[in-house]
């Protein structure tokens, strides 16, 4: 009887999701055990921080300030190059989104099955975290919420064999997917033709298509290309960007939902050279855009 | 079968906690797959000992908790265990005689049993298939069984679980 009724919520977990709220009810059971796992980790941060130095504390400070005069700096910029951005959008009658709502969850320190690329996050439901939500890090796309409980849910990562994720190439538009490999600093790119223009170092953004992920994210750079003439795909395999096995902190993205930037800067600086701009989360998704249109037009030609 | 023969639940419970605990504490990367099945062990030693209270029903219940906190599949566990309790269930008589080592045999024989319904289901699923290292928790739980065996037995006799 209990074999059945474990193939039964086998086969309803796997299928169909109307197990949610189950195992959402029943992570408040698994919740305390995981927070127990937390505390060593939780009460040594908190010496740490209790017991540092005055002096760690003011260099910390002074690097602290100096990060963020740069980026700063930096955001100056971008400002500029948004409303730059938006005006011409005005003017091909598209609307473009900004920013998206973030917010920033911890990674908690207990492990899963070691088969699957997983990571459970101290934020859930409560938090208004969904199923299919996008997780980035400070560098790139992490992967996506799977399930999400009342305080944490387990989200997936992009090299999960499970995992494909829609990208394009920044350079020049080609939109692919990238499938995620099961080895955590990897991603396959099985479907690029063989005449297709990619090379090593190219950075991979998110495309958008799929709607699940905002465009314009970076993904992974690729890493080597291999043609076999024998093949009608070439074999291209890329690096994730984001710090799968290292980032603790992680940011949740929202991709309908945006906050205005307003710009800081008025529009004389707007035709400062743009070259420089670091991040390359709105400049990007919006430049990359009219390329892919001309991907698309030249994808059928390829045999 | 009355109230008063039964003793000693928490306890039984609180190793179940601790084996879950011990399920997913962080373990340094070379290590993570060869974390030995905590959870399969204490039940088949509270299957051996106790065989009338913890059994199948037992064995479903923290299969799906293992479920849980591992993020499998819902019932993947659950099914496993059931499976290996049921199993231990039927033949605690035999095992409970064996000399320790013939019994950390069988119990790899059953932790293997479980690993390889846990393979099945994951290639059904659609998940690719396992390297030779997959297999190490049931040789390590093997290797951990008298350690285990003893020390369940010590408590079990110190608090009186009947």
């Amino acid at each position: 009887m209990f074999v059945a009724l474990s193939t039964v919520l086998m086969v309803m977990d796997h299928k169909y999701d109307n197990l949610a709220s189950l195992r959402a009810g029943l992570s408040l059971i698994v919740y305390p055990l995981q927070q127990i796992i937390e505390l060593p980790g939780t009460v040594s941060d908190w010496f740490g921080e209790s017991l540092s130095t005055r002096r760690r504390l003011q260099e910390e400070n002074d690097s602290l300030r100096t990060q963020q005069l740069m980026q700063k700096v930096q955001m100056q910029k971008l400002a500029s190059l948004e409303s730059e951005n938006i005006r011409l959008r005005e003017l091909l009658d598209s609307s473009f989104e900004v920013g998206e709502k973030v917010l920033i969850a911890e990674l908690m320190s207990v492990n899963l099955d070691p088969y699957k690329h997983q990571i459970v996050v101290n934020k859930g439901e409560l938090h208004d975290i969904y199923p299919g939500q996008p997780l980035l890090d400070a560098k790139g796309v992490m992967g996506q919420i799977v399930h999400a409980g009342p305080y944490t849910s387990t989200a997936v990562l992009i090299t999960d064999t499970s995992h494909a994720i829609p990208v394009q190439v920044n350079r020049t538009g080609l939109r692919t997917i990238a499938l995620g490999s099961g080895t955590i600093n990897r991603l396959d790119l099985p479907y690029i033709p063989n005449n297709a223009d990619i090379r090593p170092g190219d950075l991979l953004i998110t495309s958008g298509l799929g709607g699940r992920f905002p465009p314009g994210y970076p993904v992974a750079t690729v890493q080597g290309v291999r043609h076999d003439p024998g093949q009608s795909f070439s074999q291209v395999v890329a690096t994730p960007m984001a710090e799968l096995n290292r980032s603790r902190e992680v940011l949740l993205v929202w991709p309908g939902i945006s906050t205005t930037l307003e710009p800081a800067v008025p529009a004389d600086a707007a035709n400062t050279p743009s070259i420089d701009v670091v991040t390359p989360d709105e400049t990007t998704g919006s430049g990359a855009e009219p390329p892919v249109d001309a991907s698309a037009a030249a994808e059928p030609e390829t045999p | 079968m009355t109230l008063a023969r039964h003793r000693g639940g928490g306890v039984i419970l609180l190793t179940f906690v601790v084996a879950l605990l011990l399920t997913i504490v962080p373990l340094p990367e070379w290590a993570r797959y060869a974390r030995p099945d905590w959870v399969g062990l204490v039940l088949i030693y509270w299957c051996l000992a106790l065989p009338d209270r913890v059994g199948v029903i037992t064995g479903w219940f923290a299969g799906l908790l293992v479920d849980l906190v591992t993020g499998t599949i819902l019932g993947q566990h659950a099914l496993s265990l059931t499976i290996v309790a049921y199993l231990t269930q039927r033949l605690h008589q035999r095992i409970r005689l064996f000399p320790i080592l013939q019994q950390a045999f069988t119990v790899m024989i059953l932790l293997i049993l479980h690993q390889l319904l846990a393979l099945w289901i994951s290639r059904i699923i659609g998940r690719p298939g396992a390297p030779w290292y997959f297999w190490a928790p049931s040789l390590l739980g093997m290797l951990l069984w008298p350690v285990v065996f003893v020390m369940l037995r010590n408590m079990r006799h110190r608090f009186r679980v009947r």
